[in-house]
């Protein structure tokens, strides 16, 4: 099965992010964000921000709210299990929290160990009041990218642009 | 640790932030959220925490990051800093030279009966803070150390860190505004008034 380029669908996320005013990319280091980090620390005006885990980022996008400026949280989708306390921070504080999660554990996975996580992510992320926008076709990576950037920035929601394997393509074991 | 604490966490927070007004504060919740209250008059420079254990370092260096030209400072616990103690690698790696994290040390978990915790055992926070690769850190245990302190806090290359270990007695005493996203918007608009002023 083909897959669409992870160059051309990293940049196109990675564009609409620093439009969106974005200049910190949290990240803890997945396949599916690389390119997106490596995009960020090409770029005169984003920074990337190394993770041991990935609940730190969520506090490190509502600090960088308190002052006004915008971050995104990139990590895999075993790292949202990571989350969900830190989550409070949208869920009862309203900070506008953006992530992009990069999904195993689903369509095509062949590894056992990814599944619980991977199949609790939109439970657990609705829990925790964060939206969903989930990218199953090519055609659907534009506007998810959208919706998701506007839910947070100019909604004020927890928002979570979901890439599912389907998109991405399954990691062979 | 050999010797008992014997510093007032009520006494020597102040002492150590003569001019809070001067710095963008974000606490921990519990008793780090009390002395940041207090040291404040709950003031609209300062974002404390009543949930989310182990977010203070995490949250502060989001600010620290975002507004470089604010002087940043964390106040925590060491239970709230050890459930994350990772944020330390975090914040050493992107060394912001704004950011001061103050740990205050009770040695044990205050706000849910003062059951003992790691460092009143074998851990020591500011080994681990180097460890991490902050360029400064810094153990105050007697009150012969707080002049030392203070100038730490002002002078020692950032990111710094500062491990205070008092009793186990309790924090100031401080009813403060609980509710987030109240906080956050009082936090955020007057940060950025302040901002479009100094532009």
């Amino acid at each position: 099965m083909a897959h669409p380029d992870k160059n051309a669908w990293s940049a196109q996320i990675f564009n609409h992010l620093v439009d969106a005013g974005v200049t910190l990319f949290a990240y803890v280091p997945d396949a599916g964000n690389a390119r997106i980090i490596e995009l960020a620390d090409a770029h005169n005006e984003a920074r990337s921000v190394l993770l041991t885990c990935e609940e730190e980022g969520v506090a490190l996008c509502a600090g960088a709210d308190l002052v006004g400026k915008r971050a995104v949280l990139c990590m895999q989708s075993s790292g949202v299990g990571n989350c969900p306390n830190f989550l409070s921070h949208v869920k009862g504080g309203r900070f506008p929290i953006l992530m992009v999660v990069s999904m195993r554990g689903d369509y095509g996975e062949q590894n056992p160990w990814q599944y619980p996580m991977g199949q609790a992510v939109e439970p657990l992320l609705k829990a925790m009041g964060v939206l969903v926008f989930r990218v199953e076709e090519p055609e659907d990576l534009e506007p998810a990218t959208n919706a998701a950037i506007a839910a947070a920035f100019r909604a004020g929601h927890g928002a979570a642009l979901v890439l599912s394997q389907k998109f991405l393509g399954a990691k062979a074991f | 640790m050999t010797q008992q604490p014997t510093l007032d966490r009520r006494e020597i927070v102040p002492q150590l932030f003569p001019r809070p007004q001067d710095y963008l504060i974000i606490t921990g919740l519990a008793g780090s959220a009390k002395d940041g209250a207090a040291l404040t008059n709950d003031g609209d420079n300062l974002f404390t925490m009543a949930g989310t254990m182990g977010s203070a370092v995490s949250v502060g260096l989001g600010v620290a990051l975002a507004a470089p030209e604010s002087q940043v400072a964390v106040i925590t616990g060491d239970g709230e800093l050890l459930m994350n103690v990772g944020a330390l690698a975090t914040v050493a790696s992107m060394a912001p030279d704004n950011l001061t994290i103050v740990c205050i040390d009770n040695g044990c978990h205050g706000e849910t009966g003062g059951q003992r915790g790691h460092t009143s055992r074998r851990t020591d926070l500011a080994v681990m803070a180097a460890g991490a690769g902050l360029p400064s850190t810094m153990t105050l245990s007697t009150a012969g150390q707080v002049e030392a302190a203070a100038k730490f806090l002002t002078e020692a290359p950032a990111p710094r860190f500062l491990v205070i270990r008092v009793t186990d007695g309790p924090p100031a005493s401080f009813k403060r505004n609980l509710d987030p996203a109240a906080c956050r918007l009082r936090f955020r608009n007057a940060y950025l008034k302040s901002a479009l002023k100094s532009a």
